[in-house]
């Protein structure tokens, strides 16, 4: 406890005795100062470091592609834990196939679970200690840019280095990039829509093939599955921990809405489309009781009433099913996808790989040929579908989606060869692709403030929507004034 | 000390050899005393540099930090501009009035409760050292464990407090998920989870009062209000003023329980407290100028606090 020396230290200087409390005080100053010295000089060397490693020799020809007898050394995030045996193990065989043709490459994995935390990712671009590839979510880009922590990768990625460069979804690319430079390549991505339980679905007398398209239809099948009864709810919502303002943005785009004007200076939501969500959600809530009792729920909650048939459904991605089937004990066939009610756009994300800014040509030029080989040829690293069916790990959900032309063609074939689960219960989701939505600037600000209004619509009776519009737009207003 | 003339002598005309006869005893004392106490020394570097390295260093840097801002790469300095940005934050005065609600409710609580018990427990005569392991078992408890079991109490689905009620046919409640439960809810949960400790100091405390005075108090017809109104709490009083302040200081921070409780922010942010503010602002929004400007406000007001505090207690003392 911090106080306790304090105080005592106060005593000591009221005795007699002040030149040796003087000298007492000097010798703590001169420790602190020599500890703060050696900080500072460590900080100091780290970025030293960095600068050197930048401007260190390698191929300046950054179109090239690596020198298969280039020796290098990179460090990566998201090396799947030992828990995660075939995962590791596929990872250690596509090392030793990437070691076959750039032998000198050393590549040391770094296991994260999970591959990001916020917190700890934060933390790490501060101390400027993230691996020389590093793992980040769509979102992230602004931070670490302004963390000046990724390298800009435009000159060193092209056809050569990433040769299905050309056949990645446009959108994906773009979230990559600002002011026309590159700084990640993707890794997965996802586009929300709803998730149903198929068992209910059935009980409640419901065709889990057909999963409501429309609020409306959402509200009606909600209330014949709370129907069933013994804690059973029809739907589910965050409104915690800034997912409820996630997910008031991603209803927004299905309804065709927005959450900021195009210019980014201004919330958009306090309108007709505001209003019917909130409505909406309200009606379901009270009127009809069919979104359950317990509230305040983050990611993760809907998920375990989900897995344990306790909820009908929920807006989700895909790899909600393989969180519910690994975590949770599940099963893929007791699950189903359609598309985000509304269909108007639906919100997209996902997951991509940066290099450390101050990594040396050489190193960004191995992590390029890595990160293609791994995560973005067809038919190779994760795309190799035949592999994960036969490792035992799950074939056929609906992502990543990010190609387009041939390679999608390509992988589609590869993907449904190999499935291990009845791929028709996402057809609703996948035979008429919505179009995917970046999320809003400032998003986890913007998703703080929707989270209260979430969180007041599904837990107070008595909600005005118009007064929650008005005040969420406020401070929304208030969030993008200050950028 | 040396003598005046001498004093004089050396301003005049400095003498390298009467000079280090001088200084000569006194650095040798010196010496002496740092030699003899070396080990000791050395033990206290270990300790000095925990806390330059762990705690006043980042005192330092979050000091810094109030006045920086980090944009495209940059660190700039900002002025005011992280303390202009949390003042407008209209999250910033809820989490204020949360924060000294919670505080407020706490001590109500976890003041009185502590103190009582221990008060109770102090009049067993036998079994008191399991009653004592039963009152501290809370506190070895993972806090994250005796949280979630109340996150479980509190359910207004399944919750065993709910089923209480219902079956006494009383109606269940929303607890967490009302806006005017909500933060009582937190502190009952951090009250159980904490209370241990303060009651053993209370007990020792207790345990430290003379017989006799409650002897002479009854020979007097004191009754057992009157007892501890007039032997219990003023025998007490230094460690009772001591563990207001480290409660004051303590529940100020409070961050676990309504994180793990509501999600942090609770219904309408009817629990969102300082400390998870400036959590947010680091770790969600990557905004650490704000963060360390909001935890300089928090610093300044219980630096403010303790000064104030430790300023009347002395006087109290001295009357």
């Amino acid at each position: 406890m911090p106080h306790l020396p304090r105080t005592r230290h106060r005593t000591s200087s009221s005795k007699p005795g002040r030149g040796r409390t003087h000298r007492r005080t000097t010798a703590v100053a001169a420790v602190s100062a020599l500890a703060l010295t050696a900080l500072a000089a460590c900080g100091t060397s780290s970025s030293d470091d960095g600068d050197s490693d930048g401007d260190s020799g390698g191929n300046a020809d950054a179109a090239a592609p690596l020198d298969p007898g280039t020796k290098v050394t990179l460090t990566i995030d998201c090396m799947p834990p030992a828990a995660e045996k075939a995962e590791l193990k596929q990872w250690k065989e596509d090392v030793a196939a990437f070691n076959k043709k750039y032998p000198n490459v050393t590549i040391e994995g770094k296991q994260t679970d999970p591959c990001l935390e916020p917190p700890r990712f934060t933390a790490m671009l501060k101390a400027k200690s993230q691996p020389d590839v590093f793992y980040t979510y769509f979102t992230d880009l602004q931070q670490v840019l302004d963390n000046d922590g990724a390298q800009d990768i435009s000159a060193y990625v092209n056809d050569k280095s990433v040769p299905a460069l050309k056949d990645m979804d446009p959108n994906v690319l773009n979230v990559l990039k600002k002011d026309g430079k590159t700084y990640g390549l993707p890794f997965s991505n996802y586009t929300m829509g709803l998730l149903v339980n198929r068992k209910l679905f059935e009980k409640a007398g419901l065709d889990p093939n057909s999963p409501p398209t429309t609020w409306e239809g959402v509200r009606s099948a909600a209330k014949k599955i709370a129907a069933l009864g013994d804690g059973v709810a029809g739907f589910g919502e965050y409104s915690a921990g800034n997912n409820g303002g996630w997910h008031f943005t991603a209803t927004t785009y299905g309804l065709g809405g927005d959450i900021v004007s195009k210019d980014g200076t201004k919330a958009a939501f306090n309108n007709d489309t505001g209003k019917q969500i909130v409505d909406n959600l309200k009606a379901m809530r009270w009127d009809d009781d069919s979104m359950g009792k317990t509230q305040l729920l983050k990611w993760g909650d809907l998920q375990k009433q989900m897995a344990a048939d306790k909820l009908g459904m929920f807006l989700a991605a895909p790899d909600d099913i393989t969180y519910m089937v690994q975590n949770l004990g599940a099963k893929y066939e007791d699950f189903g996808m359609g598309p985000i009610p509304g269909q108007q756009a639906t919100l997209f994300g996902g997951n991509d790989y940066m290099i450390k800014k101050g990594s040396s040509p050489d190193q960004i030029k191995a992590a390029i040929a890595w990160i293609n080989f791994k995560f973005l040829t067809v038919g190779k690293g994760q795309f190799d579908w035949a592999r994960t069916k036969a490792d035992g790990l799950p074939v056929g959900l609906p992502q990543p989606n990010f190609w387009t032309g041939d390679s999608k063609a390509k992988d589609d074939k590869a993907r449904a060869a190999s499935s291990t689960m009845p791929v028709e219960n996402f057809q609703a989701f996948t035979e008429k692709p919505v179009t995917g939505k970046a999320e809003p600037p400032k998003a986890q600000e913007v998703y703080k403030v929707l989270d209260t209004l979430m969180s007041a619509v599904l837990t107070n009776k008595d909600a005005d929507a118009d007064k929650l519009l008005k005040t969420a737009e406020q401070q929304v207003n208030q969030v993008l004034a200050n950028q | 000390m040396t003598s005046p003339p001498a004093l004089s002598e050396n301003k005049t005309r400095p003498s390298p050899r009467t000079d280090s006869r001088v200084r000569r005893p006194e650095r040798d004392a010196f010496m002496a005393a740092f030699k003899r106490n070396l080990t000791a020394h050395a033990f206290l570097i270990g300790a000095l540099l925990c806390f330059s390295i762990f705690s006043w260093y980042p005192m330092v840097r979050e000091f810094i930090l109030a006045f920086q801002k980090t944009e495209n790469g940059e660190t700039v300095w900002a002025g005011w501009s992280n303390l202009t940005y949390i003042f407008n934050d209209p999250a910033f005065w809820q989490a204020w009035r949360n924060t000294l609600l919670f505080t407020g409710l706490a001590l109500l609580l976890g003041f009185a409760v502590p103190f009582a018990v221990a008060l109770v427990l102090n009049e067993f005569r036998h079994g008191r050292g399991y009653l004592r392991l039963l009152v501290y078992l809370p506190v070895m408890l993972p806090p994250v464990a005796s949280v979630l079991l109340f996150k479980y109490f509190y359910d207004p689905g399944y919750g065993l407090f709910n089923r209480i009620l219902e079956s006494v046919g009383l109606p269940g409640q929303a607890w967490l998920q009302d806006t005017d439960t909500a933060m009582i809810s937190v502190v009952i949960a951090a009250t159980w989870m904490n209370m241990g400790g303060a009651t053993l100091i209370y007990l020792a405390a207790l345990q430290s009062i003379p017989g006799e005075l409650y002897e002479a108090a009854e020979l007097d017809g004191a009754g057992i209000l009157r007892r501890i109104w007039h032997v219990t709490i003023p025998q007490t009083r230094l460690i009772l003023s001591l563990m207001l302040l480290l409660q004051i200081i303590a529940t100020m921070q409070v961050f676990v329980e309504p994180f793990l409780l509501t999600g942090g922010a609770g219904p309408e942010g009817a629990t969102l407290t300082v400390v998870h503010l400036i959590y947010q602002y680091a770790f969600t929004f990557n905004n650490y100028g704000s963060a360390a400007a909001l935890g300089l406000v928090l610093l300044v007001l219980l630096a403010g606090f303790s000064a104030a505090y430790v300023r009347l207690s002395r006087a109290g003392s001295e009357d």
